[in-house]
């Protein structure tokens, strides 16, 4: 039984399904220790989208205003993709490497811990 | 013909238990479709306890009364622009944050009670429902009316109900009666009879109406004491349902359990919107969100489980995770408000030094710590003229539709992320408590109306924030919205009072 429900095999609409976002999959992405944003934050992007796009235009558009954004070495980030380690490829889209529809992004920036190493 | 006065005992029988009727030409099971597919089991409907000895006569008269003090006090505080008694401007975003927030619930519970009313075999419990539906509908009513002289005088109050349909941090609390309301007649009243108004309800209440009081808000207050004895009824009530259940099949025991621990779980999610509002909203602080939680959940809350267990009920699944969350929800929360305060229908700021040393007492192994820092950088920006604005949507948990901002508990400074696969898709969650009530019936929150995805699909106005904020959720753009200091509200506030904005007085002193 997947649900109480008064109707036999009652089924629920699927809201979020991949075909309502006109082309686009929800992606999120998480800055670890940064808590100045306080939540991961999700984008609509074209599956295609290639892992640079991801990396050079759009996370920066979420992240720049914090401090420690300047500082981060690219090539130390650490990636998870819902919740497994992730070694991305730049020139590969998005879907090609797995990451699919609502999947999670996480980058762990060794060194940099947020404000005064508080986390935020 | 005798003309004979019935007893009180007499009267109670007729206008309760004689209300109902046998079914001769209809089947039982078709008068009462619901009462089976949640699996609870009533062998006999007669062995309900009534809660509370009340006739409908005798309501109404009680009521009545009730209802024409609360209504003088109200006259008299328009009358005398009490309005201008309130601690500062700031306080009032509380009470916007009420009227959107849990006033429309209040409607929600009233609608509750009316369809469960009708679905419950028994008579006793039928007529405590109706009680507790009128009583839900008067607070609402009492609620608006309370609050509709503020409306005269400050912004964001004016679009309450519709944005309570469409708002994203509304939709918290409309999911959460939405879920109740499409579950079953028990589950319902284990969810809002039980959990809501038994074990969580002074979470809710003391912090508002308290705060009311300590902040000069007579409106509020009065309206706190004229539902005062109505919520001693609905907790007598959510009681006996409970007890009841138990008593009457050992097979519900298990079935009454997971409700208790997810509707436990939905509602100290919810209760973090209250915590914040606590322990950062209110000028003149009652007490902290932690020496709340621990005089009501935990004292209060421990003790009524302690008397549960002779009926097999344990702690609620996770009662150990919200415990240890006291020490930091209501800075996670604020901050999310903070983050997003361009999108929020009411005001939001960064703590003067003074609040920020309250805290720090009250918070002693979180607040400096973690907490701190974070927001003396926020302040810094501001007085940079860049005050901090979150440029990004936020990630939402799938059950509780708040934003992912709540961390782990042994690694603080660490979001916390569940995940489940189901059908193919993706869903995420911010707890384990979360993820436990999604996984149980993955049917059922599929169809979650998650404010953010519903922007991405195009559902809420159009593509821009504008769009989104302006026209489809109704907030008056730089008006309702963005940060207290600047806020025309503030301005308003200062010139009745004749202060100056801080930054004047600076400029003045320079
Ligand atoms: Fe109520
Ligand atoms: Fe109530
Ligand atoms: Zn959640």
């Amino acid at each position: 039984m997947s649900v109480a429900a008064i109707t036999p095999d009652y089924v629920g609409e699927r809201r979020d399904r991949l075909e309502n976002f006109h082309g686009n999959q929800i992606v999120y992405v998480g800055w670890d220790r940064h808590l100045m944003f306080c939540s991961p934050v999700a984008f609509a992007l074209p599956p295609e989208t290639p892992f640079s796009k991801l990396q050079d235009e759009v996370i920066p558009g979420a992240f720049s205003q914090h401090p420690d954004f300047a500082e981060i070495d690219w090539s130390a980030v650490v990636w998870h993709l819902n919740g497994a380690p992730f070694l991305p490829s730049r020139d590969k889209s998005l879907i090609e490497q797995g990451v699919d529809h609502k999947s999670i992004i996480r980058m762990a920036t060794p060194g940099l811990n947020g404000i005064k190493g508080s986390g935020s | 013909m005798s003309n004979r006065k019935i007893n009180m005992k007499e009267k109670y029988r007729l206008l309760t238990r004689d209300l109902d009727w046998e079914y001769s030409y209809r089947d039982y099971k078709e008068v009462f479709p619901q009462q089976e597919f949640e699996g609870i089991k009533i062998t006999d409907w007669s062995k309900w306890e009534d809660p509370f000895r009340l006739t409908m006569d005798a309501y109404w008269k009680y009521q009545a009364e009730k209802e024409k003090k609360l209504y003088a006090i109200l006259d008299a505080f328009s009358q005398n622009n009490s309005q201008l008694n309130v601690t500062d401007a700031r306080y009032v975003n509380a009470i916007k944050l009420f009227l959107t927030g849990i006033s429309p619930g209040e409607h929600q519970a009233a609608m509750g009670f009316g369809q469960v009313g009708r679905q419950l075999g028994g008579v006793g419990a039928r007529v405590a429902c109706q009680m507790q539906a009128i009583d839900e509908l008067r607070h609402v009513q009492t609620q608006i009316h309370a609050m509709s002289h503020y409306n005269k005088f400050f912004d964001g109050f004016q679009d309450f109900s519709h944005m309570h349909d469409r708002v994203w941090y509304l939709s918290v609390s409309k999911s959460f009666f939405d879920d109740a309301r499409t579950a079953g007649p028990f589950e319902y009243m284990v969810a809002i009879g039980f959990s809501f108004e038994y074990v969580l309800t002074n979470l809710l209440f003391v912090p508002f109406m308290s705060g009311a009081a300590y902040n000069g808000d007579m409106a509020t207050v009065t309206f706190g004491f004229s539902a005062q004895s109505d919520e001693a009824r609905h907790m007598t009530l959510g009681l006996e349902i409970i007890k009841f259940l138990l008593e009457q099949h050992p097979d519900n025991l298990p079935i009454v359990q997971r409700w208790i621990n997810k509707w436990f779980w939905r509602g100290t999610r919810m209760l973090s919107l209250v915590a914040m509002m606590m322990d950062y909203m209110l000028p003149n602080k009652v007490m902290s969100w932690q020496e709340a939680w621990e005089v009501y959940f935990e004292e209060a809350g421990g003790s009524l489980f302690k008397d549960l267990a002779r009926y097999g009920i344990e702690m609620p699944d996770y009662a150990q995770t919200a415990i240890a969350e006291k020490e930091h929800i209501s800075h996670q929360v604020w901050s999310m408000f903070y983050n997003y305060g361009h999108a929020t229908a009411f005001h939001t700021w960064m703590p003067t030094e003074k609040e920020m040393d309250w805290l720090s007492e009250k918070y002693p192994n979180t607040f400096d710590k973690y907490y701190r820092p974070r927001f003396e950088k926020w302040r810094e920006m501001e007085a940079a003229g860049e005050r901090f604005y979150n440029p990004t949507l936020p990630m939402l948990c799938q059950t509780c539709q708040i934003p992912m901002g709540f961390t782990d508990m042994e690694d603080p400074t660490s979001i916390f992320y569940r995940q489940s696969e189901y059908d193919g898709e993706r869903y995420n969650f911010c707890s384990d408590g979360c993820k436990d009530i999604f996984d149980h019936e993955p049917e059922k929150y599929v169809q979650a109306w998650l404010p953010v995805h519903q922007i991405y699909q195009g559902n809420c106005g159009g593509p821009s924030m504008e769009d989104v904020l302006g026209n489809y959720y109704k907030i008056n753009l730089g008006v309702d919205n963005m940060d207290f200091h600047g806020s025309p509200d503030e301005e308003r506030w200062n010139i009745w009072h004749n202060l100056q904005p801080a930054e004047d007085k600076l400029k003045q002193a320079s």
